[in-house]
């Protein structure tokens, strides 16, 4: 009884420390959450309150009404996805091979792959606008897709994985005469699942929430990605803020959704590796 | 038509190290050798050919541009240094270049304290309610840089934000957020802090983890209090980490775009416009492509600078 209390005392000044940080991160969110379920007049008159003193969904309607979001999620998600899966496929394979072969020239690729890390190719617009113009893809989801599937991050989060994997379990599967690819498809990529999984969430949010890229090759609307058309909310000098209040979380919800079923598999694995694209 | 012929010659240049590699000396026995051989240039080829495409062809084309008074289209006119000569006499580069370290040098510690902070306060083993910290603490991974600027706007509205309310509230008077271009400065700072945390606080979780458990009883026993023992025991733990955390986030800060551009737009007027809105403006809505090409390669060469320097830092300490 005694230990218990004094185990409770002890740990007050961390849980405090702990929850303060909490609140201090979630306040801007749950302000903004709040602040969508006002109305117009109530978004400006002092005092405000925290909670709404009326609760409406019209800047909802009207965000919904002003936004064509159903084509806007679905362009977001056919990029996204689409991106996702080669990038998970792509940084395997090009993982394995840096991981279990030796080559010169695996080596000059490997130092490639980080000097990507280092000069990240959104700072070369222009010449990447003109190759995505020159294969045809400008103004296409296409166009969007190719430049971003190959995250050095990926490449390293596969190649460090696949080096913690004995080599005697490939040594074994060459003697019992196996063909190195199906070595790699059948047994060392499904013992890559977590990985995999991993590197999935990660891309899809990078992807869903690309700004850069898209904004530069898509220029017709109907093409535009979920942040793009966002930004066309913030153009004009008067800003209805009740709608770009409800537009932006609306924008936020798959990847929230997503986040909630996936969680565990993003904060509690070690990706040590992971740097960041 | 000259991009054209570069698109079959840089893929090439990128075989040759894949050539070179198949004529060195045989390892063991000769059919082995020739399936590992060919395995793992299956495997790279994907990727190879994304790489050729989309980061050694545009490398390579940016750095022509450059020399170029190229304007998106038409013939690309052969200028020399021209653009070199005119960037550094430019006062616009100078102020986003200025902008954008000064941005970096505050939001890198801001940023690196925050993540720590979190990571700390997460690993303690007294704290409660670690689950839901953790995912709350996790939240602003998740939302956009646009949406983290429309987000950070609305908090630090002048006449409407919730901190100008507080401030009037308490007796003060309106702090002008979007007015000053420092104040503007400022809330993005705080903003790229709170976006960036989530991401290098899992980095910092694992980090802290692998400190050893007993340097921290020893140090307990010689009376080491916590600070003492945070300063002592665990920032030298994790250096390796802090390295790359804040190699990261430096290269990342110096090329923030899309958040500041939800946030003040640059703004005031342009007094925050940082160097890769520069090149943007400059590449795009000026069509300027060589000059802006020109700014890309300067800001290239100050990223691999910044990288280099950090690896050099990280083996020294790691030595």
């Amino acid at each position: 009884m005694r230990k218990k209390s004094g185990e409770i005392r002890r740990s007050i000044l961390p849980t405090t420390m702990l929850w303060v940080l909490a609140i201090l991160m979630a306040f801007p969110l749950l302000w903004f959450l709040l602040s969508s379920f006002k109305g117009g007049g109530e978004l400006f008159t002092y005092p405000l309150s925290f909670l709404p003193r009326e609760w409406t969904i019209d800047g909802y309607a009207r965000a919904w009404e002003r936004i064509d979001f159903v084509r806007y999620f679905g362009n977001t998600i056919v990029v996204a996805a689409i991106t996702t899966a080669l990038t998970v496929f792509f940084c395997a394979t090009a993982g394995y091979a840096l991981a279990k072969y030796r080559a010169p020239w695996l080596s000059v690729f490997a130092l490639c792959i980080l000097s990507m890390t280092m000069l990240p190719g959104e700072v070369i617009l222009s010449p990447t606008f003109s190759v995505v113009r020159d294969l045809g893809f400008y103004n296409s989801l296409i166009g969007v897709i190719l430049p971003s599937i190959l995250t050095p991050t990926g490449v390293f989060m596969f190649r460090q994985f696949f080096i913690t994997v004995p080599d005697e379990l490939l040594d074994a599967a060459r003697i019992d005469g196996a063909n190195e690819l199906s070595i790699f498809f059948r047994i060392m990529l499904p013992l890559a699942r977590p990985i995999m999984l991993t590197l999935a969430i990660i891309s899809f949010q990078w992807r869903w929430n690309d700004y850069i890229f898209p904004l530069i090759i898509l220029s017709d609307p109907k093409n535009f990605t979920l942040q793009i058309a966002l930004r066309s909310l913030l153009g004009s000098e008067n800003i209805d803020w009740a709608i770009l209040l409800a537009a932006s979380v609306i924008s936020m919800i798959p990847l929230v959704l997503l986040y909630l079923v996936f969680q565990k598999y993003i904060t509690s694995s070690d990706i040590n590796t992971g740097l960041r694209d | 038509m000259t991009s054209t012929m570069r698109s079959v010659v840089a893929p090439k240049a990128e075989d040759a190290p894949t050539v070179a590699g198949a004529v060195t000396p045989p390892r063991r026995r000769g059919r082995a050798k020739r399936r590992y051989r060919l395995t793992p240039l299956l495997l790279s080829a994907g990727v190879i050919v994304l790489m050729a495409l989309f980061f050694i062809w545009p490398g390579v084309l940016g750095l022509t541009y450059s020399f170029t008074s190229y304007k998106g289209f038409g013939p690309m006119n052969f200028v020399g240094l021209d653009n070199y000569t005119k960037l550094a006499g430019d006062p616009t580069f100078y102020a986003a270049l200025g902008r954008t370290l000064i941005y970096t040098v505050f939001s890198v510690p801001l940023g690196y304290a925050l993540s720590l902070s979190l990571a700390v306060a997460l690993t303690n083993v007294r704290a409660r309610g670690k689950t839901a910290a953790r995912i709350i603490f996790f939240l602003p991974w998740l939302v956009s840089p646009i949406v983290t600027g429309v987000i950070w706007r609305w908090m630090f509205g002048e006449n409407f934000g919730f901190v100008n309310y507080v401030i009037t509230a308490l007796g003060g008077g309106a702090v002008p957020w979007s007015s000053d271009p420092n104040l503007s400065l400022m809330v993005v700072i705080v903003a790229s802090s709170w976006a960036g945390a989530a991401f290098n606080m899992l980095l910092f979780i694992a980090a802290l983890n692998n400190v050893p458990k007993s340097y921290y009883e020893a140090a307990q026993l010689d009376g080491a209090n916590g600070w003492q023992r945070f300063v002592s025991i665990t920032l030298p733990g994790i250096a390796p980490t802090s390295v790359l955390v804040i190699l990261l986030s430096t290269l990342g800060q110096m090329k923030e775009f899309a958040m500041i551009q939800a946030l003040n737009n640059g703004g005031p007027g342009t007094s925050n416009q940082l160097i890769v809105q520069y090149i943007y403006q400059t590449g795009f809505a000026q069509s300027n492509v060589g000059y802006a090409s020109a700014a890309s390669m300067v800001l290239l060469v100050i990223l691999m600078v910044i990288a280099l320097i950090q690896i050099a830092i990280n083996r020294k300490a790691t030595r």
